[in-house]
Order: structure tokens, then sequence, then C-alpha cells
């Protein structure tokens, strides 16, 4: 483990200053950095506004500051419109986030696809998280046309021709090719579960070099996974970073089961918080539990905290759980003694969770 | 249809053994007519092709056949047209996220090709399909080694 986690010193007058790559690194991010020197990290999503304010992106992100190694940008999630995830990278990466931006298959052909991948590179990004995505059904725009042009897997192996041979996929050469640290989702915990693993093996293959999974609320599912996973010497190929969600009531957990496709809940889940004096609390210690169990499992490299709607107790969560160690991930501002303690501003919260329901 | 090719994706390994039986014997035969009839007869091949697939196969004419490394299950069924699946939203029952009536065409594929002999050439990575080839004869595409 080398700790090479002093970033302070290499930043200009500007925080969004791109750092230096190191040596046997494909990107100049911090999220690589951090994953590659061993440590146990942390990622959370953020929900993209439905507005044209820089400043809501940023107040969103700032719930997260030093909680967190690196903000995923979801791009239209469950199919419904918000700003692009291209659009919130690139006001977080101006404030020197280091975000991982989503992409998904569903939206653009290959030709768009490529564009925005050198554009994301060029503001600043340095880690995709390359998605097949969600059916047009699911979302707000059910008559919308689904492209799925690519599928993930294409995706990967489209990012690493550009990135490592310096050209498009119709064989023309770039100029500068775009260093992105890239990734791949993956769900073990729906069928064919036999064959998880062997999606996941082929999604490294493909290029994988991290990877961030659905919601692991099963975690004997999850240990039969990775077990299965270091018997291939999947863990040594790829960081593998696995999903936590937040549930608010045995309700939302019901309504997500039945209608989110590709999410698994097992009955003892939802038992716990249906007895909970306090669901929304309990669904917090659930996340808390996971997140402990999910550490104590051999080949995982970290969590991913999906907490929609929540979002304000990403914080509290990631203290109690106590995964980060004594780890700070590096925040915009100067990390103060009123980090580590979770008083989130009140007015802001306010205003963040009026925008968000 | 959906029943004849369920029946076949649960029936992989015979129809693998069809297929590495006759598959020689096809692509001998579809040399010898395109150097006899260059391009002429392209149309009721193609034809033949569309028929003979789709009918066990619900072949959708991609024209770069997977059929035999994918479990003998035509992945341009995927409604998310994935080459290489399963995606992450597969139900619970092992159905399709976006048709719940239709089972995961990945989740045949797998099974299919765990039957087979050369089954193991699902975990092959595959490119998505090339647009300009839709509705073209995969099996002209190979006599011609294009
Ligand atoms: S569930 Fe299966 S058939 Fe349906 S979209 Fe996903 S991979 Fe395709």
């Amino acid at each position: 483990m080398n700790d090479d986690l002093d970033f302070v010193e290499e930043f200009g007058v500007n925080p969004g200053d791109p750092l230096t790559q190191r040596p046997g690194h494909v990107s100049h991010g911090r999220f690589e950095r951090v994953v590659r020197s061993g440590h146990f990290v942390v990622t959370t999503e953020i929900a993209p506004p439905d507005s044209v304010d820089p400043d809501e992106v940023l107040a969103r992100a700032n719930l997260f500051d030093g909680y967190v190694d690196a903000i995923n940008a979801t791009d239209g999630s469950g199919a419904n419109c918000h700003m692009s995830s291209l659009g919130v990278c690139a006001i977080l990466t101006r404030a020197g986030y280091s975000p991982i931006i989503q992409f998904s298959c569903r939206d653009r052909n290959r030709i768009a696809m490529q564009g925005d991948l050198l554009s994301a590179a060029a503001l600043g990004v340095c880690s995709v998280l390359c998605l097949t995505g969600d059916d047009v059904g699911a979302g707000d725009h059910p008559e919308a046309k689904p492209v799925f042009d690519l599928d993930s897997i294409s995706l990967l192996q489209t990012t690493k021709i550009l990135r490592d041979e310096s050209r498009f996929l119709s064989g023309r050469q770039l100029d500068t090719a775009p260093r992105l640290f890239v990734g791949a989702s993956i769900n073990p915990f729906v069928p064919p579960l036999e064959n998880r693993v062997d999606q996941l093996a082929k999604k490294i293959r493909a290029g994988a070099e991290f990877i961030q999974s659905q919601y692991c609320f099963d975690i004997e599912r999850l240990r039969t996974f990775m077990a299965r996973a270091c018997d291939l010497g999947l863990h040594e190929k790829s960081y593998i970073i696995i999903g936590v969600g937040v549930l608010g009531s045995a309700q939302t957990a019901r309504w997500l089961r039945a209608n989110v496709p590709g999410v698994h809940i097992p009955d003892a889940i939802i038992k716990r918080l249906e007895d909970a004096p306090n669901p929304k609390a309990e669904g917090r210690r659930i996340a808390v539990d996971l997140m402990q169990q999910i550490k104590e499992t051999p080949g995982v490299s970290g969590v991913h905290l999906m907490a929609y709607r929540h979002e304000k107790w990403v914080g509290e969560i990631v203290k109690a759980s106590g995964v980060l160690g004594d780890r700070k991930p590096w925040a915009p501002e100067p990390l103060d003694s009123t980090i580590g303690v979770v008083t989130p501003n009140d007015e802001m919260l306010d205003n963040l969770t009026s925008t968000v329901s | 249809m959906y029943a004849i090719r369920r029946w076949s994706s649960a029936h992989a390994r015979f129809l693998e053994r069809i297929y590495t039986a006759t598959r020689p014997g096809i692509l001998a035969g579809l040399r010898g007519v395109t150097r006899l009839f260059g391009r002429r007869l392209d149309t009721p091949i193609t034809a033949a092709e569309r028929l003979v697939k789709g009918v066990v196969f619900d072949c959708q004419m991609c024209g770069d056949c997977v059929l035999s490394k994918t479990g003998m299950t035509c992945p341009m069924n995927c409604p998310k047209s994935i080459r290489n699946g399963p995606c992450g939203g597969v139900r619970e029952n092992g159905m399709c996220e976006v048709k719940p009536e239709m089972r995961c065409v990945w989740v045949d594929a797998w099974n299919g090709a765990a039957k087979m002999k050369d089954g193991d050439a699902i975990k092959d990575l595959e490119f998505a399909v090339d647009h300009s080839r839709i509705g073209q004869s995969s099996w002209l595409r190979l006599a011609r080694d294009e």
C-alpha cells in the first residue's frame, strides 16, 4: 500500500487544474490514484438537477465533502430526463471534484458516444462507467426511440480503442487520446446467477479496470459471487466496488423490488424495516451494516453508496460504518473541524430536499 | 415463433450437431453457386436463410450470425440488442426487464451454451452489430469470406 494521497501541493491557483499522471496509471485522476493505492474506497452518486443552475450541482456535491472519493454523475438514470452527465461532470471538475461519468448506450449512437468521450476527457473527466442503460419504457419519455447502437461491452472496447490505440472505431487517428480510467457495472444478484461471474470476466477482458455493482442487499449472494470471482483472480484484474442502497421504508423496498428491474431485496431486509419503530433510521442502519459486511468480504475494493433522496445522510452513514478508517477523502475546501461531525447546513438541505422531491 | 425459439435454445446441443455436420456442405454448395451465378441468386438465398432461421430461431437477419456462439439463441431478440448479455435488469424469475412476458434472451443463451460442446464461445467478446449489414445473408458472407 503506498500512500499517494497528498494532492494539496499539486493544485495551482485553480482546483480544477489537472493532477499529474502517475507512472502505471491510465488517467491523471484522483479516483484512480486512491483505488490503486489500495485504500478501501467510497463512491456515491449525485442526482442531476432539472435546472441550468451550476450552483445546484455544487450544492449537491457539497453534501459529500470529506466522505467520498468519487461522485458518479448518472446519465438519465431510469430513463428519466435531467441535466446530462457530461454537464454535471464539467461543473464538478472545475471545482476540483473527481467525478465518474456514467455513459449509457440508450440515447446515443457510436458517433455521438465517441465524440462525448473525447469531450468528457477534454473537460477534465478522468473516469468513465460504461453502461448499457435502462429501457426507455422505465422513464418519463416512454415514447422515445431506444438507441442501443452499442452495448456496455462494446462501449468498453470502444473506450479502450480511443485511449490505447488513439483512434476512432473507423480507424481515423486522434491527435490526443483521452486518458480515462474505465469502469463497468455488474449485477451479481439477479439471474442467471451462475453466469454473472463469466459476465464480470468478459467485462474485465473488454477493458474494465474498476467495477461498480448494482445494489447489494443480499450479503450471501455477494459472498458466493466474490468467492468465485476471487477463484478466477478477477479481484486482482479490476477494483470491485459494491453498491449499497438506503431504503426509507418497507413500502419503498417492496416498490423497488417489484418495479425496478435488477433490484433484489431479500424478505429479511423488508422485515427489518417493517419491525423497526423508525424505519428511516433502520434503513440507514441497514446501509451501515451492509457496508461493514462488504468491507469484510474478500476481494472487494470499496462501496458505492447510492442514497437517492437520502443524500444528506451520506456523511453520517459513511462515518458510522467506519469503512474509511481515519482517512479523509479530498474535498474542495480545506477540511476543517466540522468535517467528521455531521452538522449539515439546514438551510441548504431544505433547499436541496425541496428540489429533489 | 417464441415457443420454437425456446425449444431451440433448450436443444442447443442437438442443433449444434446438425450445424457442425451440415456447415461444410452448405458453405461448399453456396461457394459453388456464387461462383457460377455471381450475385444473381442472392435474393432467393437470403430469403431462404430468413425463412429457415426465422422459424427455428426467430432470426432477425442482422447479417452477422452468432447463433453457434450464443447457445443457439438469437441475441437480436433482446430489446436492447445486447451482443454480450445479459443486462443487469433480468427479473428474479428469469424474464426480460423490458418485456416481462418474454424470457430473457441471454438467460436462454447461457443455458443453451452450457449444453453445447463449443459452448464456451459465448465467453468471447462480441462487438455491436454492423448496421450496414442488417438484412443481409450471413451464409453468403461466409461463403464469400467477406
Ligand atoms: S433482460 Fe435479457 S433480453 Fe431483456 S433487455 Fe436485458 S439482456 Fe435483453
